[in-house]
C-alpha cells in the first residue's frame, strides 16, 4: 500500500527592528545576560506595553511579500502559560483575528512550480532564555535571561500543502530568501531567528481525509527539517502497517540520532486561555499605510529570478543559485555591467560574446564557481562588508585579461584566489608573479622542440596512431612554460609539429 | 480649626499666604498619624523622610513664588497600588512583600511634578479584590466614622486616611467601585474618571479593562484641583485617551439650571437601606430646587452587571497576577522540589484567599470549552451595559443613584460569604464596565450617624458636568464639613 505525506509548517521568524515589541530595549544579539531590559520586558508590576510600529510594519511588509490580504483591524491576544522564560505569565500574540487573511507562495521543486498556501501571518513577542547549571556549584539551578523578552516575531503558518520534505525545505528556503530579501529577518537558523515546526501526517494515497498529525518541534536546520520530517512520515507509515494508530501529539527532533521523541499528547497540551490583551487596543491598519509600503517593497527572489534569466538568458539553474542570495545577485549584476563596460581589443566582448558564450554566463560561471567556492573554504559570508575588497571592476579587468590574452583560464583561477585574498588588482598581481602569458610563437616552438627532443619514443609513438599522447605533449609543455603558455597558440603549434 | 482638617484648597491658601510652610503641614500631618494611625490603621507604609524632603523642596518653589500649583506642598496619601520608586510597594499582598520598584506610576509622577508631598502608602484589600480592606495581607482599616466597622473598599486606607484628617488627599483606584464605596462609606469625595483619562501605568493591574485611578478628597473643589494633576495622555498607556484635559475647578458654578438628571428605577431595589434612600431622594429634591430636571431613565440591564463583572474581571485578574511566580521578584518559597513545586508553594504561600478565588474563577472563566459561555458572553452582555447608559444619556446630562446599598458594615459580618460582600459594588460596578466616570459625594448621616453616599455618573470624557452637579449639590448642604470624631 502506498502512501502520502501532508506536511504543514508554522515558522517563526525574529524581526530586525532596534527595540523590542513593546518596550524601546535593544535586539541585539549577544548581549551579557540581562542587560536588554527594563520593567516593561520584566513584566514587573503595573507596566504596559506600546506597540512598536515598525515591527508592525515589517509584518505588513511579510504580508505583501507572500500575497496576503491585510486585516483593516486585527487583535492582539494573551497567551497564558507559566514558564521561567516567560516574565508576564503570559504572551502577547495573537489569535482569532489575526494580521493576514490568507496568501500563498509559488516555489520550484524539482523543476516544477508548486503554490504553497499560507493560512496566516500573525504577530506576537518572542519568550527569554533558560541556561541551565553544568558546574557543580550551580548543577541545581537554572538561569533566566530576559534579552530575547519581547522581541517580536512573525509566525508564519502554511496550509497543509506539502508532499514531500522536499517540498517543505523548497518553502522553507525561499520563505527565508523572501524574509532576508525584504531586510526584516537575518534567516539565521542556528541562532535562532528562524525557527520551524512541522505538522506531518501520512494517508493512503487516494484518501480524501487528512490523517491523524503530529507537531515536529527543535528542528533547528534545512538538513534537520529534511531528516526529521522523512523519520517522521517513515515512522508514521511503520506504525499504520502494523495496524497500528498515530497519537496526536508533539514530538521533539533529537539530532543526534536522527529520531522524533515524543514530548507530549493532546490531553496534555496546554490550554491556554487565549483572551484579548486588554491593555492593547485593536490594531487598525489604514490602506494608506499599506500602499507606501508596497511601494517601497524591493524585488523579492522569485522576481528576480526570472529577470535574470530572461534579461541576462543565464540557465535557471544559475539565477536560482545566484539569487539565493540579495548580497550575490547585486555582486553579479555589478561585475556583469563593469565587465560590459571595458571593451576589449578586437571587438571582444562589447559584441556580447566571449569564447562562445555571453558575457552574463561567463561571469555566472566565476562567481558560482571560483568565488562561491572561496567564500565556502574561507566560511565567509557575502553579506559580510570584507568581501568586496574584491572590486566588480577588479573582477571584469580579470576577466578582460582573459579574453586577450594576458593570461589564460588556469591562471586567472589562481590570480583571483589572490585577488580574494588580498584584495588587490590582477595586473598587480600578474605583474608581481611574472604571470603573463606567453603568446610569442618561437618561445612556445622552442619549448615544443625541447619536449619532442626529450621524448623521442612518445613521439614516434603518437605518429604511429597514439593519438591520446597528444595531451601528454601538451602538459609537459604546460610544465616546462610553467603553465604560462597561450593555450590555443600551443594546441596549433604542437598540432603543426607532430603532423610534419 | 485644627490644620489637619482643612481642604486643599485651604491650606493652599494658607501656604501662598505664607501663613504656613509645607514642613510645619507635613509635620502636622505626620504628627496626626502618629496619633491616630495606631487606630485607624489606614498606612502600610509611611514615607516620612521622604516627605520632608519633598516638603522643603516644597517650601523653596513656594518661598520663591516659582512652579506653584494648587498641590505646591500639600501631604497626600497613595494607595499602596501605586508604584512608587524605591519605595515599598506591596498592594496589600505577602507575594510583593518585599517588593521595591524602580520606576514611579505616571500619576505619581505627575503628583510628584506639581509638587505634593507623599507620606505614605495607604492599606487596602490585597491585589484591589475587596470591599472592605479585610481581604489586606496585614491588617483591617477601621472606619473612622465607627472604629468597628469597615472603611469600604478595596481603596479603603485611602478613604480612612481622608477621613480621619492623616493626610489633605489621597489617590485610588477603581475597578468595580473601589474609589466609590469606600468614599460614601468614610464621608467623603471619590472620583472615578472615564476609562483612559488617567494613565495606568505604574498602577498595579487588577482587571485591565476596568480598572481607573482617581482623586478621594475632603470635598468637590479638592477632587477638581486633583484630577487636574493627575488627567492627562501617556504614550505608555495604549489605553489612555489622548484628549485634551481642562480646568477642571472652572466647572464648579453651581449652575446646574436645565441640567437634566436621570435617576433609573433598576438603582432603588429592595435591600436598599431606608435612609440611604431618604438621603439620595432629598439630593434629588435638593438639585430640583436649583433648576435642574429630573427625569426617570432604565437602565435595563443592570441585573447582570454583577455577574458581568465577576467573569470579566477575574478573567483578567488570572492573566494579570500571572506574573508573580517567585521568578524574578517578590515573594518565593523555600525548599521547593522543582519548578511546579515552586510555583504552587509561591502562590499557594503569596495570596489570600480571595485573590486565589478569584484567580480560579477567572482561569474557569477562559478555559477551553467554558470561554464561550462565560468570558465571551460576559464580554457581550458588557457590550449591552454600555449601550444602556448611551441611549439613557440621550436623554440625561448625568444619572444619580445611591453609591452603596448600605453604609459600613462591621468588620467581620460578610467575611464568611463573599457572594454578599459581592454585591456591596452592586450599583458602582456598571460604571466601570461602561467605563464612564462616576463619583461619590457625601449626602447625609443613617440615623447611626454612618454617612452615606450620593453617586453622580456622567457622559465619557464629561468629568465636568459630574463635578459640576456634585459641587452644585454640595454648597447647597454642609455634610462635606462634618470631620469623623476620632
Amino acid at each position: 500500500m502506498s502512501y502520502e505525506a501532508v506536511i504543514g509548517l508554522e515558522i517563526h521568524a525574529q524581526l530586525l527592528t532596534n527595540s523590542k515589541m513593546f518596550c524601546g530595549c535593544s535586539t541585539k544579539f549577544g548581549a551579557e545576560p540581562n542587560t536588554q531590559v527594563c520593567p516593561v520586558c520584566l513584566g514587573m508590576p503595573g507596566v504596559l506595553p506600546v506597540l512598536n510600529k515598525k515591527a508592525v510594519e515589517f509584518a505588513i511588509k511579510m504580508a505583501l511579500a507572500t500575497n496576503c490580504a491585510i486585516n483593516p483591524k486585527s487583535i492582539f491576544a494573551r497567551k497564558n502559560y507559566f514558564y521561567p522564560d516567560l516574565p508576564k505569565g503570559y504572551q502577547i500574540s495573537q489569535y482569532d483575528e489575526p494580521l493576514t487573511k490568507k496568501g500563498f507562495i509559488d516555489v520550484d521543486v524539482n523543476d516544477s512550480k508548486k503554490r504553497i498556501g499560507i493560512t496566516r501571518i500573525h504577530m506576537e513577542e518572542d519568550a527569554g532564555k533558560l541556561l541551565h547549571g553544568e558546574t557543580n556549584e550551580d548543577i541545581n539551578y537554572s538561569f533566566v535571561d530576559l534579552n530575547r523578552a519581547a522581541v517580536p516575531l512573525i509566525e508564519i503558518v502554511s496550509e497543509p500543502d506539502m508532499r514531500t520534505s522536499d517540498e517543505a525545505v523548497e518553502y522553507l528556503k525561499a520563505l527565508r530568501d523572501i524574509l532576508v530579501y525584504l531586510e526584516i529577518c537575518d534567516g539565521n537558523m542556528e541562532e535562532g531567528s528562524f525557527r520551524c515546526d512541522a505538522n506531518v501526517s501520512v494517508r493512503k494515497i487516494g484518501q480524501k481525509e487528512l490523517g491523524t498529525k503530529t507537531e515536529l518541534k527543535n528542528i533547528n536546520s534545512f538538513r534537520f527539517i529534511q531528516k526529521a520530517i522523512e523519520y517522521e512520515i517513515k515512522r508514521q507509515i511503520d506504525v499504520l502497517e502494523d495496524n497500528g494508530k498515530i497519537i496526536q501529539e508533539t514530538r521533539l527532533f533529537d539530532s543526534d540520532k536522527g529520531i522524533t521523541i515524543s514530548m507530549r499528547s493532546k490531553e496534555e497540551a496546554h490550554d491556554y486561555r487565549y483572551f484579548p490583551e486588554p491593555d492593547l487596543l485593536p490594531l487598525e491598519i489604514d490602506a494608506k499605510w499599506i500602499e507606501e509600503i508596497k511601494k517601497n517593497l524591493p524585488e523579492l527572489p522569485a522576481a528576480k529570478r526570472e529577470r535574470f534569466v530572461k534579461g541576462y538568458g543565464i540557465p535557471q539553474y544559475d539565477a536560482g543559485v545566484l539569487t539565493s542570495s540579495k548580497a550575490l545577485a547585486n555582486y553579479y549584476e555589478k561585475c556583469v555591467q563593469a565587465y560590459r563596460g571595458q571593451g576589449v581589443k578586437g571587438g571582444y566582448p562589447s559584441e556580447g560574446w566571449v569564447g562562445g558564450q555571453e558575457i552574463p554566463k561567463v561571469v555566472s560561471n566565476w562567481v558560482m564557481g571560483e568565488l562561491l567556492r572561496l567564500l565556502k573554504e574561507d566560511g565567509k559570508d557575502i553579506n559580510q562588508p570584507s568581501v568586496f575588497g574584491l572590486q566588480p571592476e577588479s573582477f571584469a579587468k580579470l576577466l578582460k585579461m582573459i579574453d586577450e590574452g594576458t593570461i589564460s583560464n588556469k591562471i586567472a583561477k589562481d590570480v583571483f584566489e589572490e585577488m580574494f585574498k588580498t584584495g588587490k588588482d590582477p595586473d598587480a598581481i600578474v605583474k608581481e608573479k611574472g604571470l603573463v602569458q606567453i603568446s610569442d610563437e618561437s618561445a612556445i616552438i622552442k619549448a615544443i622542440d625541447d619536449v619532442l627532443n626529450a621524448n623521442q619514443q612518445s613521439a614516434a609513438d603518437y605518429k604511429a596512431g597514439k593519438e591520446k599522447l597528444f595531451s601528454f605533449f601538451v602538459g609537459q609543455v604546460m610544465k616546462a612554460t610553467k603553465g604560462q603558455a597561450n593555450p590555443a597558440l600551443l594546441n596549433k603549434l604542437l598540432k603543426e609539429k607532430l603532423s610534419r | 480649626m485644627k490644620l489637619y482638617n482643612l481642604t486643599i484648597h485651604e491650606l493652599h491658601e494658607k501656604l501662598k499666604k505664607k501663613e504656613l510652610t509645607s514642613l510645619e503641614l507635613t509635620e502636622t500631618f505626620l504628627k496626626r498619624i502618629d496619633a491616630v494611625d495606631g487606630k485607624i490603621k489606614a498606612f502600610i507604609t509611611i514615607t516620612r523622610e521622604n516627605a520632608i524632603e519633598q516638603a522643603k523642596e516644597a517650601d523653596k518653589k513656594l518661598a520663591s513664588n516659582k512652579d506653584i500649583t494648587p498641590l505646591t506642598g500639600i501631604p497626600i496619601s497613595v494607595k499602596d497600588i501605586f508604584c512608587t520608586k524605591g519605595i515599598k510597594t506591596t498592594c496589600a499582598s505577602k507575594i510583593l512583600s518585599n517588593f521595591i520598584p524602580p520606576y514611579d506610576a505616571h500619576v505619581i509622577k505627575k503628583l510628584k511634578d506639581a509638587g505634593a508631598v507623599i507620606l505614605g502608602k495607604n492599606n487596602m484589600d490585597e491585589f484591589a479584590m475587596g470591599s472592605s480592606t479585610e481581604n489586606s495581607a496585614f491588617f483591617t482599616t477601621k472606619n473612622p466614622w465607627d472604629i468597628e466597622r469597615v472603611p469600604g473598599g478595596s481603596s479603603g486606607g485611602s478613604a480612612a486616611s481622608v477621613a480621619a484628617n492623616e493626610c489633605a488627599a489621597s489617590i485610588g483606584t477603581d475597578t468595580g467601585g473601589s474609589i466609590r464605596q469606600p468614599a460614601a462609606l468614610c464621608g467623603i469625595v471619590g472620583l472615578k474618571p472615564t476609562y483612559g483619562r488617567v494613565s495606568r501605568y505604574g498602577m498595579i493591574a487588577f482587571a485591565s479593562s476596568l480598572d481607573q485611578a482617581g482623586p478621594m478628597t475632603k470635598d468637590v473643589t479638592d477632587c477638581a484641583i486633583m484630577l487636574n494633576a493627575m488627567a492627562g495622555y501617556d504614550p505608555q498607556d495604549f489605553t489612555s485617551i489622548n484628549a485634551p484635559v481642562p480646568d477642571y475647578t472652572k466647572a464648579l458654578t453651581k449652575d446646574v439650571k436645565g441640567l437634566k438628571i436621570g435617576i433609573p428605577k433598576e438603582y432603588f431595589i429592595e435591600g436598599l437601606d431606608i435612609d440611604i434612600e431618604k438621603s439620595v431622594k432629598h439630593a434629588i429634591d435638593v438639585l430640583k430646587k436649583q433648576g435642574a430636571s429630573v427625569i426617570d431613565v432604565s437602565l435595563p440591564h443592570t441585573e447582570y452587571a454583577v455577574a458581568v463583572y465577576y467573569l470579566v474581571a477575574t478573567a483578567e485578574a488570572s492573566s494579570n497576577l500571572a506574573r508573580y511566580d517567585g521568578v524574578k521578584y517578590g515573594h518565593r518559597a523555600k525548599d521547593s522540589k522543582n519548578l511546579i513545586d515552586m510555583y504552587r508553594k509561591t502562590r499557594s504561600d503569596g495570596f489570600g484567599p480571595e485573590v486565589k478565588r478569584r484567580i480560579m474563577l477567572g482561569t474557569y472563566s477562559l478555559s477551553a470549552g467554558y470561554y464561550d459561555a462565560y468570558y465571551k458572553k460576559a464580554s457581550q452582555v458588557r457590550t449591552l451595559i454600555k449601550r444602556d447608559f448611551e441611549d439613557a444619556f440621550k436623554k440625561c446630562d448625568v444619572i444619580l443613584t445611591p453609591t452603596a446599598p448600605t453604609p459600613a458594615f462591621k468588620i467581620g459580618e460578610k467575611t464568611a460569604d463573599p457572594l454578599t460582600m459581592y454585591l456591596s459594588d452592586i450599583f458602582t460596578i456598571s460604571c466601570n464596565l461602561a467605563g464612564i466616570p462616576g463619583i461619590s459625594i457625601p449626602c447625609g448621616f443613617t440615623k447611626d450617624n454612618l454617612p452615606i453616599g450620593l453617586q453622580i455618573l456622567g457622559k465619557p470624557l464629561d468629568e465636568e458636568t459630574v463635578l459640576k452637579v456634585s459641587f452644585a449639590y454640595e454648597q447647597a448642604t454642609d455634610w462635606h464639613k462634618k470631620r469623623a470624631g476620632v
